[in-house]
C-alpha cells in the first residue's frame, strides 16, 4: 500500500499547476478550468486523509465541495456568457468592467 | 500492483494537467481536463472511495465538463495567439509563485511524515454508497439540504444573468 504522502504530494503538484494556469492564461474559460483543477487537487487530499484515518467525514466534505464547484461553474459560465455578449471577447486583459 | 496503478494514474494526471494549461486551443484544454478528472477518479478508487469516484466521473467529467464544452462552442472563442512569446515577466512571476507554494506544501508535508498515526487497517467499508449516505443523511442532513438550496439559487442566478437583455450599443468603457 502506498503511503498517504505520495497522494498528498500529487495533490500539491496538481494544485500548483492550477495556480500557474490561473496566473498565466488569459482566456477566462481556461482560468475557470484551472480553478476546477485546484478544487480537484484539494478533493484528492481530503479523500486521502479520509482513507488514511478510516473516517468518512473527509469524503462528505468532498461531496459538498463538488456541489459548490458545480454551482460555481454554472454561475461563472453564465457570467462569462454575459461578458462575452457585452465585449465579444473572453480575454481577461480586454475586460475592464470593474476599472474606473 | 497498487503502486504501479498509482504511478500510472499520477503521471497521467500531472501530464494532462500540464497539457491543459499549455495547450492553445480551448477545446483541447477542456478535453485534457476530462482526462485529468478520469485519472483522479481512478486515484479515488485506489483510496477506496468508490462512491466519490463514480460521482467524479458523473458530475465532473460528465456534467460540468459538458457545460464547459457547450459554452466554449457557443462562444466560439479563438485560440490565444500569444501564449508564450510576450510578457516574460508575468510567466516568470507565475512560475515562481507556483514553485513557492509547492515547496511550502512539500515542506509542511515533510514535517509530519511518519508522525501520522497508522489507523488504516480495514478500509473496506469506508467509501461505499451505504457508508457515505448513512453519514450524509443523519449527521450532515442540514448541510445537505442547504446544498439543494445553493444549487437552486445557482440555477436561478445563472438564468437571470444569461438572459439579461443587452442594451444596443452598450460598451464597457
Amino acid at each position: 500500500m502506498i503511503s498517504i504522502d505520495w497522494f498528498l504530494a500529487l495533490s500539491a503538484l496538481l494544485f500548483c499547476i492550477g495556480i500557474i494556469g490561473v496566473l498565466i492564461r488569459k482566456n477566462a474559460i481556461v482560468i475557470f478550468m484551472c480553478v476546477e483543477l485546484m478544487l480537484n487537487a484539494v478533493n484528492l487530499s481530503l479523500i486521502s486523509f479520509s482513507s488514511h484515518y478510516g473516517n468518512i467525514d473527509g469524503q462528505i466534505l468532498v461531496f459538498f465541495s463538488l456541489a459548490v464547484a458545480a454551482a460555481e461553474a454554472v454561475v461563472g459560465l453564465a457570467i462569462i456568457i454575459a461578458i462575452f455578449r457585452n465585449n465579444l471577447s473572453v480575454d481577461i486583459n480586454k475586460v475592464s468592467l470593474l476599472r474606473w | 500492483m497498487i503502486t504501479y496503478f498509482f504511478i500510472f494514474l499520477a503521471v497521467l494526471a500531472v501530464a494532462s494537467a500540464l497539457a491543459m494549461v499549455i495547450s492553445k486551443n480551448t477545446v483541447n484544454s477542456a478535453l485534457f481536463l476530462v482526462l485529468n478528472m478520469v485519472s483522479l477518479a481512478g486515484l479515488f478508487l485506489l483510496l477506496k472511495a468508490q462512491f466519490l469516484a463514480v460521482i467524479q466521473i458523473l458530475v465532473y467529467a460528465g456534467a460540468i465538463m459538458v457545460l464547459f464544452l457547450f459554452v466554449i462552442m457557443l462562444l466560439n472563442v479563438q485560440d490565444e495567439e500569444s501564449l508564450f512569446n510576450k510578457f516574460r515577466l508575468k510567466y516568470f512571476v507565475a512560475f515562481l509563485l507556483g514553485v513557492g507554494v509547492f515547496s511550502q506544501i512539500l515542506y509542511s508535508l515533510g514535517s509530519f511524515t511518519d508522525t501520522l498515526p497508522t489507523v488504516s487497517s480495514d478500509m473496506a467499508y469506508v467509501g461505499t454508497v451505504e457508508a457515505v449516505g448513512d453519514v450524509l443523511f443523519t449527521e450532515y442532513l442540514l448541510p445537505f439540504e442547504l446544498t439543494a438550496i445553493l444549487l437552486t439559487a445557482a440555477v436561478v442566478g445563472a438564468l437571470i444573468v444569461a438572459q439579461h437583455k443587452v442594451k444596443s450599443g452598450a460598451t464597457n468603457d
